[in-house]
Formats: C-alpha cells, sequence, structure tokens
C-alpha cells in the first residue's frame, strides 16, 4: 500500500518518509519510551475494563484493542488548548487528555451519562449516536476561527479541533454535513477517522467503493492514510494536520488505517462474520510489539524497564478495579437537578414523588 | 436623558426583525444562522438588514443542510457562543431531529451542567398561507416531549419581539415556534416596557361561561370565536398559552376551576397533541371544577392536506363555536 504513511514497520525498523518525518524529529529514545508506556498502560486499562464487564460490574464495554497507537498518536499530537471530540471508543485520547482513567468507567457502569468536565480536559463527552459529534466539532471550530485563534503564530493560543468517527460513520450525513461545513467555511478542524475495518459486523466494503482519505478530495481539503498501528506515523501526521489547521490552512482528514481486534463491544460476537485468518495478519502489525521491537533493537530499553512499565499497567490494573467498584451510584433526587437551567415545578413534583414512594419503603398502603 | 420610544405598530415579520437586532446589539456572542437568511433576509425576510447591519460572521448563511445548522450550533454553543438557528420552514426541521433531540437537549443533563446549549431554533410554522406540502406542519408536540428543551410561541407582533431576546437570553435551549399566517399581522409594539416572562401564559379576554385556550397561530382564532360567542350572549375567556414548556399550569388550572369548561384550540394533530395534555393535566388538578370534559378543536390526524382544503382541516372559528357550544351543553 503505497500510499500508506509509515515510519516504523511492523518489525519495528525506521522507515524514511519526506514528508512527514520532520514531524517527529524530537521524538528521541525518552520520548518514545513514554510512547510505548502510554501504549501498554492504555491496553491494560482496557483489558481491565473487559474483565470488568465479564465481572458484571460494567454493563458494557467499547474495547480500543488493536487502535492504541491511533489514539496515542493523535492525542499526544494535542497542545492543550485544543479540544477533541470523541465516539465511544477513544480511550486512548481521554487518557492523553487527562481524564482519569476510572471516571472513562461510569458511562459504562451507569452511574453517569458523562464523567468529566469537557472544558478542563479539552474532551468533548462521548457520542454515542454515530458521527453527531463531528458536527459538533465544526461548530465549536468556527467558535475558535471567531474567537480569532487561529493563524496568529503564537503557539499557545492557535487551536485546532479533532473529530473522531470510524469508517461505519462516513456513511453517515452528519459526517459529509460536516466535511461540506468545514470546507466552506474552512475552519481549523481534523477529521481523524480510524479505520478498524469494521463497523459492528459490517465490512468496510459496506462503506465505501473507494479508500476513505480519497473522499477527501471531493470536499475540497486534504487527505491522508497513515498506518493507524504506528504510533509514530500517527504522532507525525496529526502534527502536520493539527499544525495546519492552527495555521489557518483548514480541515484535514486522517484515514488511520487499523484493525478492530476485538469485538466491537463486550454486547458483540464477531466469530459470526468474521475469520480467525484476519486478526492473524493483524496480529503481526501490533502497534505496541513494534515500539518494543524498536525499542530493544537499538539498545533503548532494556529488561529492567520493561519490567517497570508492567508493574505500572499492574498497579494501574487495581486502581481501575477498586476505583470502578467505588464509582458513586447516581442518585434519584439529582437525576432532575440538570434537565434545565433552574429547576422545574414540575420536576419537583415528579422528584418528590420518588422521594414519597421510596418513604413507603416499598410498603403499599392497605 | 432621551424619552423611551413611543409604542409603534408593526408587524409580526417586522417586530421579529427588531428583536433579533436588539439581541445581536446587546450580545457579541449572539449569532443567526440559516439557509438564506443573510443577503436575502430570510424567505420571510424576518433578518432582513442583519447581515449587512452585523456581518456576514454573525448572520451567516449556511449550507443547505439542517443537520448541520444545529450540530454546528451545538459546538459554537460549547465555545461560548449563543446561536439562533432558522430552519427555512416547519416541515424541514426532521433533518435535525437527532440534532435538536439527542444532543441539545440532553447535553446539560448528560454533562451535569457543564456543558449547556443557550441554543435557539426558530421555525416558521403552521399552515393557512396556501403553501405546498412540507410547509404547513405544527410539530411542536415533539419539541414539548423532550425533556431539555423548552418551547415557546408567540402570537403577536410585542410578544414576538419581546419572547424572541428572552429565548435568545435563555440557557436553555429553546424552540421558537413563529405563526408564519401571522408574520403579517400587525399589532402594537411597546420596546420600552418591561416584558411578561417567557414561559408565562396570559390571559386575553375574560368570559365567565368558558375559556379557550390557544397558542400561535390559534390565539387569533380563539378571539374571533370569542368575540362572536359574546353575540350570542355567552360569554367567553381566552388564554394564550405562549409557552408550551413549560405551560403556565397556574394560569390553566386557575381558569379551568373559574370557568368550568374548557375548549385548547391547535393546528397540530390531535392525537398526543398539547391539548390532550391539557386535557389530561386538568382532569387531574381540578376535575371536581369542570363542568365538562376539554374537548379539543385541532388538525386532523391525517398528514396536512392540499392546500386548496386547508380551510375545512385548519380550526377556524365555525369549528371552535361548534365545540363551544357542546362544551355549554354539559
Amino acid at each position: 500500500m503505497s500510499d500508506l504513511v509509515q515510519l516504523l514497520t511492523p518489525e519495528g525498523v525506521r522507515v524514511p518518509d519526506d514528508t512527514y518525518e520532520e514531524w517527529v524529529a524530537d521524538v528521541d529514545a525518552a520520548s518514545m519510551r513514554s510512547l510505548y508506556r502510554d501504549l501498554v498502560l492504555l491496553r491494560r486499562f482496557d483489558s481491565e475494563a473487559v474483565a470488568l464487564q465479564r465481572q458484571g460490574e460494567l454493563g458494557l464495554w467499547a474495547s480500543l484493542l488493536g487502535q492504541e497507537a491511533a489514539q496515542i498518536g493523535a492525542g499526544r499530537a494535542m497542545r492543550p488548548q485544543d479540544h477533541a471530540f470523541p465516539t465511544y471508543r477513544e480511550h486512548g485520547i481521554a487518557w492523553c487528555r487527562d481524564v482519569d482513567p476510572v471516571d472513562i468507567l461510569g458511562l459504562f457502569r451507569g452511574t453517569t451519562l458523562g464523567g468529566w468536565d469537557p472544558r478542563r480536559h479539552g474532551l468533548h463527552l462521548y457520542t454515542i449516536v454515530i458521527g453527531a459529534q463531528t458536527l459538533h466539532a465544526t461548530g465549536y471550530a468556527m467558535g475558535v476561527q471567531r474567537d480569532g485563534a487561529v493563524g496568529t503564530g503564537d503557539p499557545d493560543r492557535d487551536t485546532a479541533v479533532l473529530a473522531f468517527f470510524g469508517d461505519g460513520a462516513t456513511s453517515q450525513g452528519d459526517v459529509n454535513e460536516a466535511f461540506i461545513w468545514a470546507s466552506v467555511t474552512n475552519v481549523p478542524v481534523v477529521f481523524f477517522c480510524q479505520n478498524n475495518q469494521w463497523a459492528i459486523s459490517e465490512p468496510l466494503e459496506r462503506q465505501t467503493r473507494i479508500p476513505l482519505y480519497r473522499r477527501a478530495h471531493g470536499f475540497g481539503f486534504p487527505g491522508v492514510r497513515v498506518d493507524g498501528n504506528d504510533v509514530l506515523a500517527c504522532l507525525a501526521v496529526s502534527r502536520a494536520a493539527l499544525a495546519r489547521a492552527r495555521e489557518g490552512s483548514g480541515p484535514m482528514l486522517v484515514e488511520a488505517y487499523t484493525y478492530r481486534m476485538g469485538a466491537h463491544t463486550t454486547s458483540d460476537d464477531p466469530t459470526r462474520y468474521r475469520v480467525e485468518a484476519e486478526l492473524e495478519q493483524w496480529r503481526l502489525k501490533d502497534p505496541v510489539e513494534r515500539v518494543k521491537a524498536f525499542l530493544l533493537r537499538g539498545g533503548e530499553a532494556d529488561a529492567s524497564f520493561l519490567a517497570d512499565v508492567e508493574a505500572e499497567a499492574d498497579a494501574l490494573a487495581e486502581r481501575v478495579r477498586t476505583g470502578c467498584r467505588s464509582l458513586p451510584e447516581p442518585e434519584p433526587a439529582v437525576v432532575f437537578d440538570h434537565v434545565y437551567a433552574a429547576l422545574d415545578p414540575d420536576l419537583v413534583v415528579q422528584r418528590d414523588e420518588i422521594a414519597r414512594l421510596a418513604a413507603l419503603g416499598g410498603e403499599v398502603p392497605a | 436623558m432621551t424619552a423611551a420610544p413611543a409604542p409603534t405598530e408593526m408587524a409580526m415579520a417586522k417586530a421579529l426583525n427588531a428583536g433579533l437586532r436588539r439581541a445581536l446589539e446587546s450580545d457579541p456572542r449572539v449569532l443567526l444562522m440559516g439557509e438564506d437568511i443573510g443577503r436575502l433576509g430570510g424567505v420571510f425576510r424576518v433578518t432582513d438588514g442583519l447581515a449587512k447591519d452585523f456581518g456576514e460572521d454573525r448572520v451567516m448563511d449556511t449550507p443547505l443542510a439542517e443537520s448541520g445548522i444545529v450540530g454546528t450550533a451545538v459546538g459554537l454553543a460549547l465555545r461560548g457562543y449563543r446561536p439562533v438557528c432558522e430552519i427555512q420552514f416547519d416541515g424541514f426541521v426532521y433533518p435535525a431531529f437527532d440534532q435538536i433531540v439527542s444532543q441539545v437537549a440532553k447535553m446539560r443533563f448528560r454533562s451535569g451542567s457543564t456543558a449547556v446549549m443557550p441554543v435557539v431554533v426558530r421555525i416558521p410554522y403552521g399552515g393557512g398561507i396556501g403553501a405546498v406540502e412540507h410547509h404547513s406542519e405544527s410539530p411542536e408536540a415533539y419539541f414539548v416531549h423532550t425533556p431539555g428543551l423548552r418551547v415557546v410561541s408567540p402570537s403577536t407582533p410585542e410578544d414576538a419581539y419581546w419572547m424572541v431576546q428572552q429565548a435568545i437570553a435563555s440557557d436553555d435551549p429553546v424552540v421558537f415556534l413563529e405563526p408564519k399566517r401571522r408574520y403579517w399581522d400587525k399589532g402594537t409594539v411597546d420596546v420600552s416596557a418591561a416584558p411578561r416572562p417567557l414561559f408565562a401564559g396570559r390571559q386575553l379576554r375574560e368570559g365567565s361561561d368558558a375559556v379557550l385556550v390557544g397558542y400561535g397561530p390559534t390565539v387569533g382564532t380563539c378571539l374571533e370565536a370569542a368575540e362572536a360567542a359574546s353575540e350570542e350572549g355567552r360569554s367567553v375567556g381566552v388564554v394564550d398559552l405562549r409557552s408550551l414548556s413549560p405551560v403556565d399550569w397556574p394560569l390553566l388550572v386557575g381558569a379551568a376551576r373559574a370557568y368550568g369548561r374548557v375548549v385548547v384550540v391547535h393546528e397540530a394533530h390531535r392525537t398526543l397533541g398539547i391539548g390532550a395534555e391539557v386535557a389530561a393535566r386538568l382532569s387531574e388538578e381540578c376535575f371536581y371544577s369542570l363542568e365538562a370534559p376539554v374537548l379539543r378543536v385541532t388538525g386532523y390526524d391525517t398528514p396536512y392536506p392540499p392546500s386548496r382544503m386547508e380551510e375545512v382541516w385548519l380550526p377556524d372559528v365555525d369549528r371552535v363555536l361548534d365545540a363551544l357550544d357542546e362544551a355549554l351543553a354539559y
């Protein structure tokens, strides 16, 4: 696939790229070790969440297994002032935006519909309706443009917006409308599509007849396909696209070509629709293993470093397990508090009904 | 010190224009967005001249995509703006339904008020103008049924002037329904008097035998019917709901208790319309005060008909008088 940007082969060998390698020229051995740490911790968090679902602690989990590099690459390319709009699978972006992993679990445990303050983290809440958030990202970027936070040359002021979505979402009207809007308004938004090849049970062929990144051309902005299992390439391409947006050159589509190694969610059974051989091929392109191979080959990491990261992952897993079980239960009375800016008199009556029924203690008076 | 401007006669479309102008003047975060609202001034000219005076950055002609209009408004609101979306006609709001119902309405709730939506969605609605299909609908019940949204509809130019400003100033998302067949009706607008609260109803006419309840386009119909009834010696009051979410229940329950006979009039379909909610609520709250069942005069439970038969489809004075007779016969 000659149109694929790749800086690190599945075997962990650096490959040159005239366009993009300059964007990661600063990534030294320490940075590579840091990226490796992110990938390992993120994967451990994700597998722990799957386990928590199996134990009945979560109602559902959407695993990101296989997509760690795409998300760490994009997430680490963001600046503090940038803002991202995730789907429900962007745990790696939340990780990079300093959301406590335990707080990501709340939505899936059923203790909250949110979990964090979007402004504080520069990360909107998870959006479950497919593609709706791409319009939110575009509108937010329109606001950024209006605020004059584009093209000033001030690295602490110029702001970009990242819209995340998957291959299935590219069929949605909202995503196509977002492309049109962003194009004609020339706003600082990067459309980051993780093409993980599957929309639940539907393969990519159900969504498109051409490579997704090439759709951008028709909308009037550039598109690029990057090896979504190569964290270095994802970092480089994301940095380039975000920089382009911040300087005022408009939107760009990044297609991170990757693979959903797990089920769509814990409720899904992929053995009904895809073959094991396909997974075998993608296992050879694993995003974590290639960084490990690179570090070991160059002598940039040793056994004690790897052991330290593993120990850190174990500690994270323990913290996530404990934290999940102690997430606060939602209070029935509080559910009425955030419907409107002020508590509605009708809602007061309905809220009091819960209290009245609770006071009966389940006893129906004779 | 300048004297307060004297009340002036103006049409509702003009009053809305003046209200939007004042909102744009008083808050730089207010933005108007919609199809053909810029240079053209909107298909009903409600935004006439605003793009020229406030710039195409603040009065934006958008691409032709309703979901995009509301979806990008969500993002603008998250960035701190107060977008006012114009949906060109009632029947075109459905492509934006997900963004309104699943995104705008729920954002405050799911974020615990850390992400709020001061978004207004203006929709010219209702029939009576001889329009083609999809240009005469009354979709209010969908939005009233959605927690998180506020829904209001002015019936007079003065209310239009104030209510659009109040909706824009509201920190809750507001679906703002403009009765398009009343756009050209004139009324007195006092731009210096203190406005009524946005979510309050208003008793427009006192009466002792029965009360007619309308909103938006049917308030005028109710007033005409009450006048006709008075010529037959019947004293009939009229309440303009003004706000459909929330409904001003204290006003309505008070009126029902006082008169015992209530007729609700709206253009929207009968089944599960606002009238159904009014009937249910009044039977819960003042059953023993009612002398007759709450009756409904509404559009029929069919799709909106071809325009040459809309006169028989829409509630008119005769249908309201007929319902009044029925109520008074109990």
